[in-house]
């Protein structure tokens, strides 16, 4: 009893660990894609960018790409004609563990031919950068952050690319990776330690900083000055 | 829209009507000449515990005497990283988070989550859990819109709504708790079903709600619809063109009163919505006045498809019969070998899943709500839980709806786009 409470702790400070035997749902793998208008279209245009079709849950395709050239791609399935996805509805990042890399994901929405697509580029441990598309879709800006903040890909040419859910000091790493234990890294004391800070450069980030302060001053000035005389 | 037939202005812009004509403004202009002020912008910081923000945001103005001229809006104060604590959980074990994502509309967060897990996983629900989960969904539509309303209308100095929205609010939240247990923790669906069925004589609940609610509902409407002063906090306020609304992401009324007829239940049907008779209003404008008479509507529609709904509402069982997905009942477990063999697996292994993702969008009470989920072959745990926030890409917007508005404006645009954190900030 008490080996297997130990087990169920361990698992907490380790992080998830998925088993080996699992597969790369991508594997280079081709389903058929007749159906599909877009993903036919995808094959004949960029041949050799696209590295992968499935299709998962009945309908749903899923194009795997080249990571350096999905600024390009999303671009032509935004402006052609017979794909118009004028919508992106979600940008994501999955962690697979065990080294793998990690896969960046687009969900496409045309509002005008009402289909949808998913498309997902992957990105090696070592090279987490990509592309930022917030010049196609003002959408991404706040969802690249996201994925930003939680997985650590960095996107090129990203206007304002700052942690959004996590303090923009937060020095513990990317929470959604699966080797980021689930209590964080640093010890409780630390984080409430962390958490209780009062200093305004915790507050504010070094843009409102500038801001806010005031030309006569060197350091803007804190509420508390009158209680401490 | 049809309904707006009062067009106010109330002197803030006298030269310019609602449609680019030019209005006589009742304020004669005068000419003071502009005193020559400092004019250094100034740096205010609205919450993270402040009412008018809808809990806990926090924006950050740069103001030009009383114009915003940038907002920086800093999200992150609810987070609790349930896409994480999903990972540790199986299929049905995550359920409970969802409800406590968007605490305004739970039954519609617990029914998405597990209809993304059936399509991932291929099962198909029987008829009268359909009908139930519709109806689930429909009441919490009504339920988010009506928190909404009154809190709006408190934010531009409305009192009376907010009384009225939340005393209806209050028989959506007893018909909760008569179904689940919980008033806000709904936690009611399972894979392949529901956690129960409903409970003796609780459609008759439902039936006197719809009996009485769309009077409340008139009487909001004459009390705000064509209130000068509503109008004139709303009319022309946050506006933006159908293009830039759907580049920026947005989804749901805000979508809907920019003129765009998108919907999810129309444009990628779920539980049979195309066979309900409902329409899907759409503004004009695409400004705060616009929103509110979208949402206004929507919950009258809602009311049409719970009436639908509560008519076809079919017999038989609500879980799926498969020993491998339902729990047996727990009769069967305590005398039935076979039955008690199931339980203890589904338990203790859960239920497992084929590889594969799988994105479902729904329409939520706040735009577009989409669950993405990624498992490994026979694993009964997600190896990816992601939501796609609607109100997360909905506020990304409102540094841009704001510029050159005045701070109460700002107030009113941040109500408009019905935001709530928990889910923002998950």
């Amino acid at each position: 009893m008490l080996d297997e409470t130990k087990t169920g702790l361990d698992a907490v400070e380790g992080g998830p660990q998925l088993s080996e035997k699992s597969t790369d749902s991508s594997g280079g793998k081709m389903d058929d894609p007749d159906g599909h208008p877009s993903v036919i279209a995808l094959f004949s245009q960029f041949g050799d960018a696209v590295s992968g079709h499935r299709v998962f849950a009945g309908t749903q395709h899923v194009v795997w790409i080249d990571s350096a050239r999905n600024l390009e791609i999303l671009s032509w399935l935004r402006e052609q004609q017979d794909h118009q996805y004028d919508m992106i509805s979600d940008i994501t990042a999955v962690d697979y563990g065990a080294g793998r890399p990690i896969e960046v994901v687009y969900q496409l929405f045309s509002t005008v031919h009402k289909r949808a697509l998913r498309v997902r580029c992957k990105l090696p441990l070592d090279g987490l950068e990509i592309d930022s598309i917030v010049e196609l879709w003002s959408a991404a800006n706040w969802l690249e952050r996201e994925v930003y903040d939680l997985f650590g890909v960095t996107f090129r040419k990203h206007p304002d690319l700052r942690r959004i859910l996590m303090p923009h000091d937060y020095e513990e790493g990317h929470p959604l990776r699966k080797d980021f234990p689930l209590r964080g890294r640093f010890s409780r004391a630390e984080q409430t330690r962390r958490a209780l800070d009062q200093s305004v450069e915790h507050s504010y980030i070094a843009e409102e900083m500038d801001l806010g302060r005031d030309p006569q001053q060197a350091t803007p000035i804190i509420g508390t000055k009158d209680r401490d005389e | 829209m049809s309904k707006r037939t009062v067009e106010f202005n109330v002197g803030r812009n006298p030269e310019m009507g609602v449609d680019g004509s030019v209005v006589d403004s009742p304020i004669l202009p005068f000419d003071i000449p502009e005193p020559d002020l400092d004019t250094e912008n100034m740096l205010i910081n609205i919450g993270p515990q402040h009412p008018a923000t809808h809990g806990v945001l926090r924006l950050v103005c740069e103001l030009d005497g009383e114009t915003v001229k940038r907002v920086i809006p800093h999200i992150g104060y609810l987070h609790s990283s349930f896409e994480k604590l999903g990972e540790y959980r199986t299929w049905n074990q995550v359920v409970p988070l969802t409800d406590r994502m968007d605490y305004l509309a739970p039954l519609i967060y617990n029914c998405a989550y597990v209809m993304t897990v059936e399509k991932l996983m291929g099962i198909e629900v029987t008829e009268r859990c359909k009908v139930v989960r519709v109806i689930c969904m429909e009441m919490d539509r009504i339920f988010s819109h009506l928190l909404w309303l009154g809190t709006t209308a408190i934010d531009v100095g409305a009192f009376t709504p907010f009384l009225y929205a939340f005393q209806e609010r209050e028989r959506i939240y007893q018909l909760h708790e008569a179904f689940t247990g919980a008033r806000i923790t709904t936690s009611a669906t399972r894979v392949g079903g529901m956690m129960a069925d409903l409970p003796e004589g609780w459609t008759d609940g439902l039936q006197d709600f719809l009996d009485t609610f769309p009077d409340t509902l008139e009487e909001i409407d004459r009390l705000l619809t064509r209130n000068q002063i509503h109008i004139g906090r709303s009319q022309g306020i946050g506006a933006i063109s159908a293009e830039d609304a759907i580049n920026s992401g947005f989804t749901g009324a805000n979508l809907r009163a920019c003129g765009v007829d998108y919907d999810v239940r129309k444009d990628q049907p779920y539980y049979d919505y195309e066979t309900y008779d409902f329409e899907i209003p759409v503004g004009q404008h695409g400004d705060c006045y616009d929103r509110y008479l979208c949402r206004m509507e929507e919950m009258r529609q809602s009311v049409s498809l719970l009436r639908q709904a509560l008519e076809r509402l079919p017999g038989g069982p609500i879980d799926v019969e498969d020993p491998n997905i339902s729990l047996p009942s727990k009769t069967d477990c305590m005398s039935d070998m076979e039955s008690m063999i199931h339980h203890f697996k589904l338990i203790t292994d859960g239920i497992p899943a084929p590889e594969g993702d799988c994105y479902m969008p729904i329409e939520g009470s706040k735009g577009e709500l989409g669950m993405y989920i990624v498992a490994e072959e026979g694993g009964t745990k997600p190896v990816r839980w992601r939501i796609r926030p609607p109100s997360l890409v909905n506020l990304s917007v409102l540094p841009k709806l704001a510029e050159e508005h005045l701070v109460s404006d700002l107030i009113m645009i941040n109500a408009s786009l019905d935001i709530v954190l928990g889910e923002i900030d998950r």
